[in-house]
């Protein structure tokens, strides 16, 4: 009889632990601009990310002012004339991972999916569907995807005069560890 | 134990356990949640105002900005003729003056510059030094704050080449304070109180120090465009015969890494102590200069 009692709380347990969130408050993304005259990177590692297993909810959110560039003109002009990160200081992308059953959470491997929702930024949302990798190791999830973004999509001008240093697309790359747990 | 009993604590522990799920799957802005979850818990960050002016110079004299650690910026100014001349000179377009220096960002904070003006021949060296940065957040401060000691070294030939002259009597020192606030996204001013020492002057009457309030501002008209005005009241008592104060007003043009600066001005000097005490042109003359400056920086060192 206590066997049975004991059964069910663990039962309810797990059934309830799968509905858990994740989060980290330190993921990283990165993006890249290439042309034949200039490479323009930039990277940040205070991205807010949450993921819940259960639902396949994954949402990522980022201070644009936190990329830091290796040039601090290119820092300050990516702040003041193309992100205006002043008027619009979020950048985030709010979906779901598709095909969540692929993903085994209790079994450590990388598993491919595929992400749909809604990235917003410069004051613009687009729906994007997008390759990613998730990882499950030793129990830890983390999430990598790599995709690319054009500039004009989200009404980033690029005035004449530097158009041949700055590429139409750019390459953004995510890196987040979930490994908080809320 | 009953059977019921059990069943009906695991049914309360599933009800419990379980409607905190359903509900976090429903609710969209999973990120508003963790931010409520996690409020309070960390260190509200500072922010500091950035940007305040576009480039180092407001228009003559110093804005409130520094060139980045690792960044040099070469600048090079002219400032041609005045506008009264007329059509025969090309509205002074025939005569230039011009200063080509060369910036440099030591720390964050500290940043020096040396520079070449061909009006008398002089050389110029700085150091600016940022002591507070304007922020909100954690660390709440209203303006920012730099000091600017400068020394200038006049090496035209001698008026009076007979009589004895002095090394020192070349030497001209100005000390500059910079109280700028970025009001909004468009609107920066800055006062600057100025201090300038001769060691030399021209008559027993004249005054070897000079006392001067600058004040200045931009207004952003477009991302890439801001209106300029720097003006330099001269204290009473504190004046060169024959002097007023000093007024400009012009265009900053951001391409990339240049930053082209255009401005009408009654000073033809382009170090402090000749454009804030040797101005002797007067815009109800017409004795405006057209003028620009071209900065250049290039990025020497790796940014933090």
């Amino acid at each position: 009889m206590k066997k049975l009692f004991l059964a069910l709380v663990l039962l309810a347990g797990t059934l309830c632990t799968r509905a858990q969130k994740f989060y980290t408050k330190n993921g990283n993304i990165s993006f890249n601009s290439k042309t034949n005259i200039e490479n323009i990177a930039a990277s940040s590692n205070q991205v807010t990310a949450i993921i819940v297993p259960a639902t396949g909810d994954i949402q990522f959110s980022v201070l644009v002012n936190t990329f830091h560039f290796e040039k601090a003109l290119m820092e300050e002009h990516f702040n003041e004339t193309y992100m205006e990160s002043s008027k619009y200081p979020k950048a985030s992308f709010k979906g779901k991972i598709d095909d969540i059953s692929k993903v085994n959470f209790t079994k450590d491997g990388a598993y491919a999916v595929t992400v749909t929702g809604d990235m917003t930024m410069h004051n613009v949302t687009k729906k994007t569907t997008t390759p990613g990798t998730v990882t499950i190791k030793a129990g830890k999830i983390s999430a990598t995807a790599q995709f690319i973004v054009k500039l004009a999509d989200y009404k980033i001008d690029v005035p004449k005069v530097v158009r041949n240093n700055i590429s139409e697309t750019v390459t953004i790359k995510v890196a987040c560890s979930f490994d908080q747990k809320m | 134990m009953h059977i019921q009993k059990i069943l009906f604590l695991t049914a309360v522990l599933f009800s419990f356990g379980c409607r905190a799920a359903a509900q976090d799957t429903t609710g969209t802005d999973l990120l508003a949640d963790l931010e409520k979850e996690t409020a309070g818990k960390e260190a509200e960050a500072t922010k500091y105002a950035t940007a305040t002016f576009k480039t180092t110079r407001l228009i003559s004299g110093h804005s409130s900005e520094n060139v980045a650690k690792g960044v040099m910026d070469v600048k090079i100014a002219h400032r041609f003729g005045t506008l009264n001349k007329g059509g025969y000179e090309l509205f002074g377009l025939d005569n230039a003056t011009m200063r080509m220096g060369i910036d440099y960002g030591i720390t964050k904070y500290l940043m020096v510059g040396i520079g070449r003006s061909t009006y008398q021949k002089t050389y110029d060296a700085f150091f600016k030094i940022k002591l507070l940065r304007q922020s909100t957040g954690r660390r709440n401060m209203p303006i920012s704050l730099s000091y600017v000691p400068t020394i200038a070294l006049k090496t035209l030939k001698d008026a009076n080449p007979e009589q004895n002259n002095y090394f020192t009597s070349r030497l001209y020192y100005t000390h500059q304070l910079i109280i700028a606030r970025k009001f909004s996204d468009n609107l920066s001013l800055q006062l600057m109180p100025t201090f300038v020492h001769r060691n030399l002057v021209a008559l027993a009457s004249e005054p070897n120090d000079i006392l001067a309030i600058g004040i200045g501002g931009r207004q952003k008209l477009t991302r890439r465009l801001s209106l300029n005005a720097e003006y330099y009241y001269l204290l009473p008592g504190s004046k060169l015969n024959g002097t007023t104060n000093s007024l400009s007003i012009g265009f900053d043009i951001e391409t990339g890494g240049h930053v082209f600066q255009l401005h009408f001005t009654n000073s033809q000097g382009m170090n402090e102590r000749t454009f804030i005490s040797e101005t002797t042109g007067k815009w109800e003359k017409g004795d405006i200069l057209f003028g620009f400056n071209i900065s250049r920086v290039f990025t020497i060192g790796k940014n933090r």
